[in-house]
């Protein structure tokens, strides 16, 4: 009996289910988050799904959404699993959504053949796809504001300043600790071209995703080495567990550079041994910017965010509030060019393509100094933007050189070659048809 | 009422052996059949893209791992990257020979891993049990580390990911992004009966009966003349081949493109719970826990903040997440508690049970 009741009540709760699903106004913005709050990278996942769900609310409250048209926030939940998010964006693909942010290069890859099908603008924000750089090719993907390859020439452009020139870096020892997985190879080829032409060693630690954890191996292979400099290139726990190990092990810290991944927790988890630390960024850490103080009173204050307040403004917080920044400014640049209010993927495609993030820009929406500025174009879907070095002192980061450019000649040529080469591969890739549009 | 055996005769062998001896039981899976081939022109893309592809792709599987596991009795963690060979293996010939019709590659890519399974079963002769699952294990992880390190499986791709290039049947597209859930449905489906349907003669005929000969006691099997290693390797042979075509349909024709992480243990685990919720030794049990497994937390991620709207609590992705975890965990022990064979058990008292509706005898 109570069997019968319970399926009955299941029958009823899918049907209610089936036909409850969120109907989107006319006059709202569908914008769609895929964050990852479970799972083996919740403690990065967390601190930036807050950011980027903190900022377009804060605009939601403040403004009431942008151009006066309010923004319909829904998380999805991805669990930093391909299968769960080919599944959320499946879900949310029936909703018009105007741009999709995958936060994880696993699932930004089956996506990206389907995004000039669906007409629905990815974005990977640094991660991803390097080649997408390439709008000629890739007219619906955008990975502002870098590639990993511009991330690599950057530390070793910083690392070559520090001895007094890139010949000096000859008959160096590079070691380079990244993650098995083709977020944490993708470097690779770079790296060994940079390491003939200018004539350091390369010596490649890399760390199996189940082994995230357990590094211990590698660190000795290290200690045996003696690498002159140490890069990681890690994602989720792997960063956490490597600057414990480098400091369990006696490798000299300030010796010990990153992409631009860590955060606070990661370097904390070192003790005090982790200072010295450093690692690229692209954006400021802290609350002192307008914009943050809007989300802190708007939102944080009103009990809207899951975010705690102390963790306002930390580096992976303002990293997801960075992220958000792009997709406001991409509906907000869409709006300015079709003169439509309620905008669609296809127009949030031009205005991506059309963004334009100067000082004045950034000073008026309140985060004047936050971050570089940034210009996309209709060939150049990534911007290919500087960042600095920042290093942790023990208990905060702190920005230690001035904007790094990336060594663009040797860049170029990576990427031209990687972008052609997805094209012809995939047999069929369709050629670009979207316009570009005069003010790029 | 309707289900009765009464005035139904046998009057011949076949008939007495049929896999479906009763009338009802026919008609009912030409129903079902029917049901699943019209879903493709009633339902939307949600439904045939992000559930039904991957159903029927974890349940094709799933009877990989069961006739290994099931039918044979050999327990095997290395289903995720049997699935990886697959899948790999297509992409080569795929894109090596672009000129021959995909659907023929996606079967050949099967005996690709056909050969790597059995290769990896010759220790099952000597060992049993949890240790050969160890020894399984050994092939998730090596296969897997050759995902990773060999680049000229990914034809030199920088990202190191599998992409799908389109590809055509009768001038529909079925593989790339331009192909129509639609489409892709109706070709999976197909592919899973007609999988299907060769594995329920393989197992209901004589390498079955072997098969189910060597698990139920080796030894005694072997007396009777049953050779372990052809029938072992056969079983591993077969198994993978079925995990292969699994792994080419799951890239290509659900995610479209794909790392090599999607082949990793976990896969394998995912499989193996399926396989066992769904009942070992039992090709509908394959069906039933690919449905439990994968489209139970689905239908929760829906249901779930509809059920709990009405009470004005709005409860975020994660909230929804983390309950989805505990409800289908306690669902899984609590199928486990009430039927230890599994869902296909449970099926199949139900059956016997409306037989003799309403008498409990």
């Amino acid at each position: 009996m109570a069997f019968r009741k319970l399926s009955l009540g299941l029958a009823v709760a899918t049907l209610v289910g089936g036909t409850a699903l969120p109907a989107v106004a006319q006059d709202s913005i569908y914008v769609p988050l895929f964050t990852y709050r479970t799972g083996p990278f919740a403690g990065s996942g967390t601190h930036i799904a807050d950011g980027m769900h903190d900022y377009l609310q804060m605009l939601n409250q403040r403004d009431g959404g942008i151009g006066g048209v309010k923004l319909v926030l829904e998380e999805c939940e991805t669990g930093y699993d391909t299968k769960k998010g080919v599944e959320c964006y499946e879900a949310v693909k029936g909703k018009n959504p105007v741009i999709v942010n995958p936060w994880s290069t696993g699932i930004t890859l089956p996506l990206i053949p389907r995004a000039a099908v669906d007409k629905i603008p990815i974005l990977s924000m640094a991660y991803g796809l390097s080649a997408s750089a390439r709008g000629d090719i890739f007219p619906w993907v955008f990975n502002p504001p870098s590639t990993y390859w511009d991330g690599l020439s950057m530390i070793v452009k910083y690392i070559g300043e520090k001895e007094g020139g890139l010949d000096k870096l000859k008959g160096k020892k590079i070691g380079f600790l990244h993650l098995d997985a083709s977020f944490g190879k993708e470097p690779i080829p770079l790296l060994e071209e940079l390491s003939k032409s200018i004539g350091f060693e390369v010596k490649l630690y890399p760390i199996a995703a189940q082994d995230m954890q357990n590094q211990s191996s590698q660190w000795l292979n290290a200690r045996r080495d003696r690498p002159d400099y140490m890069i990681m290139w890690g994602w989720g726990s792997m960063n956490g567990a490597a600057i414990k190990e480098a400091v369990r092990s006696g490798y000299p810290m300030d010796k010990f550079y990153s992409v631009w991944w860590p955060g606070e927790d990661d370097a904390r988890s070192g003790g005090a041994g982790a200072k010295g630390f450093k690692m690229l960024n692209w954006h400021a850490v802290g609350t002192n910017f307008p914009a943050l103080q809007d989300i802190v009173k708007n939102v944080v204050d009103k009990g809207m965010s899951k975010a705690s307040k102390d963790k306002v403004g930390e580096l992976l917080y303002n990293r997801g509030v960075y992220n958000s920044l792009l997709i406001a400014e991409g509906i907000a640049t869409a709006q300015k060019l079709t003169g439509k209010k309620a905008v669609t993927g296809e127009d949030v495609r031009r205005g991506m393509e059309n963004i334009k993030l100067d000082p004045a820009r950034l000073k008026e929406l309140g985060l004047e100094g936050f971050t570089e500025q940034l210009v996309l174009s209709c060939s150049d879907h990534n911007g290919h933007r500087a960042a600095f070095m920042q290093e942790w002192d023990g208990t905060k980061w702190v920005k230690i050189s001035d904007p790094i450019e990336p060594m663009t000649d040797r860049v170029r040529a990576q990427l031209e070659a990687a972008a052609k080469d997805y094209a012809e591969k995939n047999a069929g890739w369709p050629k670009r048809t979207e316009a570009c549009d005069k003010a790029s | 009422m309707l289900y009765r055996e009464a005035g139904q005769y046998k009057t011949n062998y076949a008939a007495d052996m049929a896999i479906f001896p009763l009338r009802e039981d026919r008609v009912g899976i030409a129903i079902i059949i029917l049901a699943a081939y019209s879903l493709a022109f009633l339902g939307n893309s949600f439904l045939l893209q992000a559930v039904m592809i991957p159903f029927l792709v974890f349940s094709l599987a799933a009877i990989g791992l069961n006739i290994l596991t099931g039918y044979t009795g050999l327990l095997s963690l290395g289903t995720g990257a049997f699935m990886g060979v697959g899948a790999y293996a297509c992409y080569k010939l795929m894109t090596a020979f672009p000129g021959v019709n995909v659907i023929v590659w996606i079967f050949a890519s099967g005996f690709f891993s056909a050969a790597v399974g059995a290769l990896f079963g010759l220790p099952s002769l000597r060992i049993k049990g949890f240790y050969l699952a160890v020894a399984t294990l050994a092939a998730q992880f090596f296969l897997q580390w050759c995902f990773i390190r060999i680049p000229w499986l990914v034809n030199y791709n920088v990202s190191g990911a599998l992409d799908a290039p389109l590809r055509t049947l009768f001038g529909v597209p079925v593989v790339g992004a331009t192909a129509t859930p639609q489409t892709r449905y109706l070709v999976v489906l197909t592919i899973v009966i007609l999988l299907t349907w060769i594995a329920s003669n393989l197992v209901h005929g004589r390498i079955g009966r072997a098969w189910i000969a060597i698990r139920d006691m080796d030894l005694a099997a072997e007396l009777m003349g049953i050779r372990p290693l052809q029938t072992k390797l056969l079983a591993f042979a077969v198994s993978s081949y079925y995990c292969g075509v699994a792994g080419a349909l799951l890239v290509f024709l659900w995610y479209g493109g794909a790392e090599y992480d999607v082949f990793n243990i976990n896969q394998s685990f995912f499989i193996l719970f399926m396989v066992i919720i769904g009942g070992l030794g039992s090709l509908i049990g394959s069906f039933f826990g690919a449905a439990l497994i994968f489209i139970m937390p689905i239908v929760l991620g829906i249901v779930l903040p509809a059920m709990l709207s009405p009470f004005g609590l709005s409860v975020g992705a994660d909230v929804i997440e983390h309950l989805r975890f505990m409800i289908v965990g306690a669902l899984i022990i609590f199928f486990l508690i009430v039927e230890p064979h599994g869902l296909a058990r449970l099926w199949q008292i139900g059956k016997q049970k409306l037989l003799v509706w309403p008498f409990p005898y």
